[in-house]
């Protein structure tokens, strides 16, 4: 549905050329809902202005429903801009017209009759939960409120694409939510491809099927939501998802050296993932049983989803004989769940009970 | 006394008010279009020539830099060409006017630039032409700056009038001046005094209350 080709894009400024981005490929298939995230200045909310135009990269192809953006002319691109439609993160609506209007607009745009127009919109109000707000101004509204009339005006062309630029980064959590289960009913129920910027890891864990990462100008990490949550390569995609998933060690040993070599009272921490139906399974239960003389404390739990596969993260610490220990290890390198070896590390003193 | 000086301000404030209207509708025609024209063809703006911007503004600037009394004295072979005379109520039109289109272009120009960028954005995105975010987009969401802006205007015009009063254009200017100074009538001055101040007064009652309804911010 949306393609992107080695899309490069320089821009002057006083202190001289910023390369924004450089040399961005991706493809976003029909339906489907992609995140793009990044830190403020990475490029993202550049990028996603080279889909609709508003930005024209410096160098690249933008292929949008087969048709190559940049080689149209200035009432064609009008043209196809009506087919994607765009939400934002200060909403910008106009102040100066009611929610009713500020729906209609695009359609005003393309001359439609007023007739058309209410048939189109009392619909639209419905689906965003503001039919009883149709002739209050935006400055009455509430930001999630705003949002929405945003979001039926993106709609109201009814366009293939929706694009979300910091679309909820104005708004408080639970309101964040409403807007996100909105976009996801109408990715549904209008089969639209959307595409959405973020620098929250949240918005891109509740809501996307796929998600890149990108940093600095380039794509530095790519996939499905959950394989990037489950195993992220680059650094700045661990640090996204640190924010959500924290990498902290338990309290009792926080701070204290990692050793990968025995110490004496040490524990050997190990960090599991587990997946899908395996997150259901007995495993250490099983290793307990298999594996004489290892003692293990659960240190650290924790089970989430992530579009309906569950996902479960465990801190666990093992202590007995090396034997007992490796043959331990041996088990859980057999099963289905993903061990990361942390290393021995002491408990704190105070913690010891 | 009092019954020998009304017909006089009644005149004199009729002829200040036609200056006045007939001024500011010829000048907003103009002054208008420009200050839209000032705004978008700046850096950045939906229709960026950089060319026509800095000449535009060039020429704004210069004629904004002449004193009015300067100008209209400038000017007087113009408008005797354009009215045929230099002298009276509709030639004092013409230096008004002219003075007026850089002033309405620059205030218009500033209210312009208020509107946050992010809607024009948002319309370019839904596909929007450059007439249709000027006329649709950007003279609306200004609108109550404009009018705030264009009762200044209307406030200076009513002063630069009785300037051209003073040279032969009727008006409260000229009532004061020939009757109150050159005739030593204090009453007569005192009494034009009072009528500009409630006329200015009212301009500026009626500019705010409309800005205010048009506001829904």
């Amino acid at each position: 549905m949306i393609k992107l080709l080695g899309i490069e894009k320089i821009y002057d400024s006083p202190s001289g050329k910023v390369h924004a981005l450089k040399g961005i490929d991706l493809e976003i298939a029909r339906g489907e809902i992609y995140g793009i995230i990044g830190l403020s200045g990475a490029g993202k909310s550049t990028l996603v202005r080279c889909i609709n135009m508003l930005e024209r990269p410096t160098a690249g192809k933008v292929f949008v429903d087969g048709q190559d953006m940049t080689q149209l002319s200035e009432s064609q691109l009008r043209a196809a801009r009506k087919n994607i439609g765009m939400i934002f993160q200060h909403f910008n609506l106009l102040s100066s017209a009611t929610v009713y209007d500020n729906i209609a607009f695009p359609l005003k745009l393309s001359g439609t009759s007023s007739d058309e127009i209410k048939k189109k919109v009392t619909p639209l109000l419905e689906l965003v939960g503001l039919s009883d707000k149709a002739n209050q101004y935006p400055a009455q509204l509430s930001g999630g409120q705003k949002q929405r009339v945003g979001i039926a005006r993106a709609l109201a062309s009814d366009p293939k694409i929706l694009l979300c630029d910091e679309a909820t980064s104005a708004l408080d959590p639970q309101t964040t939510k409403s807007i996100l289960d909105l976009i996801k009913v109408i990715n549904q129920n209008l089969s639209l491809t959307v595409v959405v910027i973020t620098h929250e890891m949240q918005v891109i864990k509740e809501l996307c099927d796929k998600v890149a990462v990108i940093s600095d100008g380039v794509i530095a990490e790519r996939g499905s939501v959950l394989d990037v949550f489950t195993n992220p390569q680059h650094r700045i995609t661990k640090e996204f998802i640190s924010v959500l998933l924290s990498n902290d060690l338990p309290a009792a040993f926080r701070g204290n050296e990692i050793s990968q070599d025995r110490t004496p009272d040490s524990y050997l921490l190990l960090r599991l993932i587990f997946l899908g139906d395996r997150a259901d399974d007995p495993v250490l239960a099983k290793m307990i049983r298999s594996c004489k003389g290892v003692e293990c404390t659960m240190l650290f739990g924790n089970l989430d989803e992530i579009h309906g596969v569950p996902f479960g993260r465990f801190i666990i610490g093992l202590s007995g004989e090396d034997d007992a220990i490796n043959s331990a290890l041996n088990f859980l390198g057999g099963e289905d769940v993903r061990v990361e070896v942390i290393g021995y590390v002491r408990r704190n003193s105070a913690a010891v009970d | 006394m009092f019954a020998e000086i009304l017909p006089l301000l009644t005149k004199a404030l009729g002829e200040t008010i036609y200056m006045v209207v007939v001024s500011m509708a010829i000048a907003s025609a103009i002054g208008v279009p420009l200050g839209v024209l000032l705004h978008t063809t700046a850096k950045g703006q939906i229709l960026e020539n950089v060319v026509i911007n800095q000449s535009v503004g060039s020429i704004v600037n210069a004629v904004r830099s002449i004193p009015f009394i300067i100008l209209m004295v400038a000017i007087i072979p113009f408008t005797r060409l354009l009215v045929g005379s230099a002298i009276g109520t509709t030639a004092a039109i013409v230096p008004l006017v002219i003075a007026s289109i850089p002033f309405i272009g620059r205030q218009v120009e500033t209210s312009l630039k208020e509107v946050p960028s992010g809607l024009v954005e948002a319309a370019l995105a839904m596909g929007a032409t450059p007439a249709q975010i000027i006329t649709k987009v950007l003279l609306p969401e200004a609108m109550p700056g404009i009018v705030s802006q264009l009762t200044t205007v209307i406030i200076a015009l009513v002063g630069e009038s009785a300037m051209a009063g003073a040279i032969g254009g009727g008006g409260l200017g000229d009532l004061a001046i020939r009757y109150g100074y050159q005739r030593f009538r204090p009453e007569v001055m005192l009494a034009t005094v009072v009528v500009l101040i409630v006329l200015v007064q009212l301009v500026q009652f009626v500019g705010n209350t409309l800005a205010k309804k048009l506001d829904k911010r």
